[in-house]
């Protein structure tokens, strides 16, 4: 029975445009839902996958503030089977805090009742938002555990996970043996939606909470900004098809027909 | 004395990464606001002509290191040597391209130095907050990255006794020195724990030959105006009468119609082409993200205000359906 | 794209399903110098056009919305954009059960056609309903499922190729007006957008969720709030993907949890009304380029949609397993009373509008906007109940909007009453009585703003003396009272005191007051003064638009005193027409005048114990205004005038004084009248059972602009001279070969018991009237014969109801049936006038 660990982060999902709160440290969510991180809602069907394929079972887990217990909730949904919240307490984040927090909930996870290490631990590549690059990396490395980033593809043989990821025209296969870390991104499923079964179950899902803390990195952040706005006049080439010969000719001054 | 600034060079099977040339590019620039020097580090290839070509870019020394476990390439065993490296060398900085092999292997690098590690940099500018710069030790950094993809920047201050930073995708254009110069190399001896061999490539598969979707010249777009699977069919005739491939957005994705390696998007594909065909697409910002490094877009949409429309070089106003068979039937008229 | 105009003669704002129909009904009715515009892009703009669920049951118990809603099908029909795909109305209580066989009569009424089921029957047209979990269902054929966005498209289309120019992507940051023709009025002067302004001579607001910001910009208010209706769509289900249609299946409304299922191609898309009622301002609601899927399809709230999911698999098991795909918490707008707010707005002339509409009556109510815009006032259908006018000024504030939306958003698929009274938001208006009222045991019932007492507990007393008997079924006696019957009794054998407080008392004054008064008005006002002539105003085509009393004050005064249902409405009508010369001024007086009515055989007596004045018939006449002096008592004498009249139809007057004399005159006829029988009387019998034994019409119920005064048996014998407004058409009615087609009469029932042996009472909610074959009774215009008030008659022993009928079925003695949740019961009729006192001995002595 295999024992997956997906690390999940909630973020805002905006439209196609993205405004920044008056004082500059968040993005105004006013008006937006929230959903996990792409990446990472990729990561929860994997290990979805996985688990009902060779049987295991799923353990989803979020540093984050009270609402993210949403988003372990969605994820029961669509099959995992707990959840686990490290209250975030509202405060600075920074990558090294987050994955020190993240690899001690994860050992205590792991010495709770003898469990031992999870087979896979599953992280999104990065986050939407911040996009740091580096929590899964420090967290597997704080457990001591491989990682591979990038993942766009997993199979388990036996002890071993054999994973790929994608270089331009064909992919590299790397092979790790388990307990292992995998980071991995949108794109190695297609993550189904809840049904609504699996909706109502997921209301009965205890939250496990963790309380944790780590001290602060060395990254601080001053402000977040929307980059200046390069305003550029676009030329209208026409009205429906009678546009073709217009189009053609600009395709031909490129040089690319 | 102030270390230089050292540059990790992205390489796979004899090729310089663009992304290495873009770091070597961004590197100078740093050097020069810390009156510093630039040089660089090789792993797992002591290749003269990478040598020459991180020369050519701005180098004044490579440092090479091979090793047994780094016969290809592995993102532990390259950040265990990065950090290494980094212990050796006692650089000011260390730098490389925000490609994903090079966050990772930084991120590594940067968990084995117990160091922080800022991605994906636009802007960094040295001077401490004490103005007393970096070499005292005691200055931070004032950094700008990107957040979003890009769609959201972010100013961050940075205190490290060594700066890690990635230098975000075209955050700079790759640059050669008006003059090359040619780079000192030497090996660095470092002994690496064979066990970091678990995480080294094992095997490569080509896939394809041809155009691939970050490569191709000219990438033909398609949204949810598309309508269906089936409605790509005119998409793919104009992308092969370009020598181009086709792209989709987020919502063509999820409902199933095309696979997720056709996605243009901040979570998907990072497209580069001469022009960039966007049809039916209104342009979220993380479809936005994988789109902005064309050189040129034209959108076509019913919608004149769509972000697309509004971002692009040129617009068709009008329905998909008609104008891409329009655009095709016209190129055939002209080379029949 | 046509360049952007500086002038035109109409700017439509706003190009969602109601927009668009406008400009296309205003082409076909002529106009050319239109402009549409959106501040989002076309076609789909992002309003809640853009994921309405689009379809349309056409059976409603409200005359407007279900002849709008099959006015509207048959034009989605016309384009070829509608499918029927039939939809049924499942019932889990008994009490649904009930209000079904309500259904099965509205859709008699209205000639839809509809019949019931029993749980198998559902299960055979709709096989993935669990029939078990259902009592039964209310099937009609004829729901069918449009598509809005395209429709709106065509119509816009339409108005384009007569030369409506359309400009998406504009937003209106501003509508400036000017002051108009009258003192105090004012009229549209421009409409200011991000990319330019047009000056325009109207101006139509058909912005749903955003309308009352637009029309604030004006300095007009149109009350509605934006509030969320949850919506999800879940599948693949192969049952419904199997049909290969976008709609195979017909549709379920769950009513007792009020949700609906939808096919919609392969997935089920599943709607609530039962969640908490979710409003948001109209400035919270995001761009078209901050939201992630448009401005009206916020954020899905699931904890407040799992009730509702559990209860749709419980109904629909395949459900459990299917994909939740794609959820919203959907705006859409709620108005205080849930009616939609269309016409002129009373602030700014030719200001128009048209918000608060679905989907189900986009295309007609668009066009009953186009129709009074063009005629000055719709043809197809007599809107009152939606017309904007309506609203006092307590309803528009922010308040009072997201209490009542709150309160009747969860009635959406809600059994009401049809006499239902609202629970919160109460006593907003109320006579000077009040706290006298409470301690007789006052049951009010409020009439939109205002408080009116239904009956009086203190009175229980006389049922057990009159012998009154109650109601056997709840529903008949929900919001009813036997009391009422006992107070009318005693009303007719003693003497009544009802509070009137709630007339609304308009004065018109100047030296074109008089003339002005006339060109309203059907009747001669132009009279003596001291005369009140109660006459209907007429919309230009000669149907009723107001039906009130009219009083010649002085020379050059004029009072209007209509009823609390109308005020609003009849006071924009009488500023709108206010000539521009500035010879009358118009002045609302209601807060200053409280009327009480004192009515029955002893009311002389009980009167005549407060004046020396003369009573007599010659003293006091039929229809005049008598000036006098009430001695109340301590010293204290109130000036007041007496108006001998009476909608109870008994000997008696309406007193009118001042508003804080009110009390005295109260507590002094209440003393006097301790010796004759007196009892505080309510509108039960005042608005009921009092006017229906006399036939009296009342506005809004018998009295329609489908109608002219000819077929309600209320023309004169001949029309006067002066001009005035309707009267070309009134004259050809007058005129038509042959007479009037149909007649206003007053039936009674003959036998009240249903099938269980059970006497039923009918509501006077538009049961139909049938022939013994059971059929509809419908004249030339399609207009079908309903009952449209009902109650006792308590002194001539009979169940009332008040209905059209065809003149050859009017004849006294014929016999008929009236359907009532979905039995018959025979009914004759009595009459075309009063059955109680038909010579009006009591009135005229």
């Amino acid at each position: 029975m295999l024992r997956i660990l997906c690390c999940v982060k909630r973020v805002p999902a905006p439209g196609a445009r993205i405004n920044v709160t008056a004082d500059g440290l968040a993005v105004d969510a006013a008006h937006l839902g929230f959903t996990t991180s792409p990446h990472e809602e990729c990561g929860v069907e994997e290990a979805v996958q996985i688990a009902e394929r060779c049987g295991g079972e799923v353990t989803v887990l979020t540093l984050g503030p009270p609402e993210a217990a949403e988003q372990l909730r969605y994820a029961a949904s669509v099959g995992a089977h707990r959840g686990v919240l490290v209250p975030a307490d509202g405060g600075a984040r920074d990558p090294q805090r987050t994955a020190a927090i993240l690899a001690e909930a994860i050992r205590r996870l792991e010495s709770a009742d003898g469990a031992g290490p999870f087979d896979l631990i599953v992280f999104g590549n990065e986050s939407a938002d911040s996009g740091g690059f580096q929590v899964g990396v420090r967290t597997a490395y704080g457990l001591g555990r491989p990682i591979v980033n990038g993942v766009k593809g997993i199979e388990i043989d036996g002890p071993a996970v054999r994973v790929r990821r994608e270089i331009d025209g064909g992919f590299e296969v790397y092979e790790m043996e388990m307990p292992a870390a995998v980071g991995v991104k949108e794109g190695i499923n297609l993550p189904r939606y809840p049904t609504m079964k699996g909706r109502l179950a997921s209301k009965r899902l205890e939250i496990e909470i963790l309380d944790l803390d780590a001290p602060l990195g060395g990254q601080t952040m001053v402000r977040l900004r929307r980059p200046a706005e390069t305003v550029s006049e676009t030329a209208i080439l026409g009205h429906g098809p009678e546009a073709a010969p217009a189009v053609a000719d600009v395709l031909e001054s490129l040089g690319v027909l | 004395m102030i270390s230089p600034v050292l540059a990790v060079l992205e390489h796979d099977r004899g090729a310089m990464a663009e992304a290495a040339r873009e770091a070597l590019t961004f590197g100078r620039g740093l050097a020069e606001s810390l009156g510093a020097g630039l040089e660089a580090l090789l792993i797992g290839s002591d290749d003269a002509d990478l040598v020459a070509e991180a020369g050519a870019y701005g180098a004044a020394a490579v440092h090479t290191v091979t090793h047994p476990v780094l016969s290809d390439f592995g993102p532990e065993a390259w950040g265990e040597a990065i950090a290494r490296a980094a212990g050796m060398l006692k650089p000011a900085a260390v730098l490389a391209g925000g490609s994903e092999r090079g966050n990772e292997v930084m991120a590594q690098a940067a968990a084995r130095l117990d160091l922080p590690f800022v991605s994906n940099c636009t802007a960094i500018d040295p001077s401490g907050a004490d103005g007393s710069g970096v070499d005292s030790g005691s200055g931070e950094w004032s950094i700008t990255r990107i957040q979003w993809g890009g769609s959201l920047l972010e100013d961050v201050r940075l205190a490290a006794a060594l700066p890690l930073v990635t230098c975000g995708l075209h955050a700079v254009a790759s640059e050669p020195l008006p003059e090359p110069v040619s780079p000192a190399a030497a090996g660095l001896e470092i002994d690496l724990d064979p066990a970091l061999a678990r995480t080294v490539v094992k095997d490569r598969v080509v896939l394809e030959a041809g155009v691939t979707l970050p490569t191709a010249p000219v990438v033909v777009g398609g949204g949810r105006g598309v309508g269906s699977a089936e409605g790509f069919g005119p998409l793919e005739e104009l992308a092969g009468l370009l020598g181009g491939r086709v792209g989709c957005s987020r919502a063509v994705t999820n409902n199933g119609w095309r696979p997720h390696s056709d996605q243009v998007g901040q979570t998907g594909t990072r497209i580069a082409p001469e022009i960039y065909i966007a049809s039916g697409i209104s342009g979220a910002i993380q479809h936005w993200v994988g789109a902005m490094g064309s050189k040129h877009i034209l959108a076509i949409n019913t919608d004149p205000e769509a972000n697309m429309v509004v971002k692009a070089d040129w617009a068709v106003i009008g329905d998909l359906h008609e104008v891409i068979p329009a655009i095709s039937a016209e190129i055939r008229r002209r080379h029949p | 794209m046509p360049e952007f105009p500086s002038e035109a003669r109409c700017v439509v704002i706003g190009a969602g399903i109601v927009g668009n129909c406008l400009v296309g009904h205003l082409a076909k009715l002529g106009w050319t110098d239109l402009v549409l515009l959106d501040k989002g892009p076309l076609p789909n703009p992002g309003g809640s056009t853009g994921h309405a669920s689009n379809f349309i049951f056409p059976v409603d118990h409200n005359k407007e919305m279900c002849l709008l809603g099959e006015q509207s099908a048959n034009q989605y029909r016309d384009l070829g954009l509608s499918v029927d795909s039939g939809g049924i109305e499942v019932a889990r209580t008994p009490e649904r059960m009930d209000e079904l066989q309500r259904r099965m009569t509205s859709a008699v009424a209205w000639g839809v056609e509809a019949r019931l089921l029993t749980p198998a029957e559902v299960a055979e047209l709709v096989p993935f309903v669990n029939p078990e979990v259902i009592l039964g269902g209310f099937y009609c054929p004829t729901v069918s499922v449009v598509d809005s966005l395209e429709t709106g498209t065509r119509m816009r289309t339409l108005a384009v190729e007569a030369g409506c120019r359309v400009f998406a992507n504009t937003e209106v940051l501003d509508i400036t007006t000017r002051p108009g023709p009258v003192e105090g009025s004012r009229a549209v002067e421009a409409v200011v957008t991000d990319k330019g302004a047009i000056s325009t001579e109207h101006v139509v607001i058909a912005c749903g969720v955003w309308s009352n910001r637009v029309a604030n910009m004006a300095g007009a208010r149109i009350p509605l709030a934006p509030a969320v209706h949850q919506m999800a769509d879940v599948g693949p289900i192969d049952i419904l993907a199997a049909t290969g249609n976008e709609i195979g299946y017909p549709i379920v409304r769950d009513m007792d949890t009020f949700c609906y299922e939808r096919q919609s191609a392969g997935s089920m898309e599943v709607g609530s009304y039962a969640h908490r009622p979710i409003l948001h301002h109209p400035d919270d609601i995001p761009s078209n380029a901050e939201a992630a899927l448009s401005p009206t399809e916020m954020p899905f709230t699931p904890d407040d949609f799992d009730p509702q999911m559990e209860q749709a698999i419980e109904l629909i098991e395949l459900l459990g397993d299917a994909e939740i795909k794609y959820a919203i918490n959907g705006l859409l707008s709620l108005t205080p009373d849930a009616m939609p707010c269309l016409g002129e707005t009373p602030e700014v002339r030719n200001l128009w509008s048209a918000a608060a509409v679905w989907v189900k009556e986009g295309p007609g109510m668009a066009q009953v906007v186009a129709e009074w815009m063009t005629h000055g006032y719709p043809r197809v259908i007599d809107a009152h109940g939606a017309d904007i006018a309506r609203f006092y000024p307590p309803e528009q504030t922010d308040e009072h909007i997201w209490a009542r939306a709150a309160e009747h958003f969860n009635k959406t698929y809600g059994i009401v009453h049809p006499a239902e009274q609202w629970e919160g938001r109460r006593f907003l208006d109320a006579g000077p009585y009040l706290s006298r009222q409470r301690e007789l045991g006052a049951e009010f019932f409020q009439a939109r703003t205002w408080e009116r007492p239904q009956w009086f507990e203190s009175n229980a007393d006389l049922v057990d003396r009159y012998g009154v008997e109650g109601r056997e079924v709840e529903w008949d006696a929900r919001w009813w009272s036997p009391i009422t019957v006992a107070e009318h009794l005693n009303l007719r054998e003693n003497c009544g005191l009802v509070d009137l407080s709630a007339f609304q008392i308009f004065e018109l004054s100047g030296p074109g007051a008089v003339a002005y008064a006339d060109y309203l008005a059907v009747n001669r006002i132009d009279v003596p003064v001291g005369r009140a002539v109660y006459t209907p105003w007429l919309t230009p085509d000669g149907g009723f638009r107001s039906d009130l009393t009219m009083m010649r004050m002085a020379a050059d005064r004029v009072r209007i005193v209509t009823g609390v249902f109308d005020g609003g409405r009849d006071e924009y009508w009488a500023r709108r027409h206010l000539p521009h010369d500035g010879s009358v001024s118009f002045a609302n007086v209601t807060g200053e005048i409280t009327t009480l009515g004192v009515w029955g055989p002893n009311a002389p007596a009980v009167v005549g114990a407060l004046t020396d004045a003369d009573l007599s018939q010659a003293g006091s006449p039929y229809g005049w205004l008598v000036d006098v002096e009430l001695d109340c008592g301590g010293g204290r004498t109130v000036a007041a005038a007496l108006f001998r009249i009476s909608y109870v139809g008994d000997a008696g007057w309406e007193i009118y004084a001042a508003w804080d004399d009110g009390p005295a005159v109260w507590d002094a006829l209440m003393a006097a009248g301790a010796d004759w029988g007196l009892r505080p009387t309510g509108g039960g019998v005042y608005g009921t059972s009092g006017r229906l034994e006399k036939g009296y019409r009342l506005m809004g119920a018998e009295l329609e602009s489908e109608y002219n005064p000819l077929e309600a048996g209320l023309a004169r014998p001949r029309v006067k001279e002066a001009d005035f407004i309707g009267k070309q058409a009134y004259l050809r009615a007058r005129s038509a070969a042959g007479g009037p087609e149909v007649a206003m009469c007053t039936l009674a029932v003959t036998d009240h018991a249903d099938r269980r042996g059970r006497k039923r009472y009918m509501q006077g909610g538009n049961e139909p009237i049938l022939t013994l074959d059971g059929n509809r009774i419908t004249d030339s215009h399609g207009r079908v014969s309903r009952v449209t008030s009902a109650g006792p008659g308590p002194s001539v022993g009979r169940y009332l109801l008040m209905a059209y009928l065809p003149v050859e079925l009017a004849a006294p003695g014929t016999e008929l049936q009236v359907m009532y949740m979905n039995e018959l019961f025979p009914v004759e009729v009595a009459g075309t006038g009063a059955v109680f006192d038909p010579d009006d001995a009591r009135l005229k002595g």
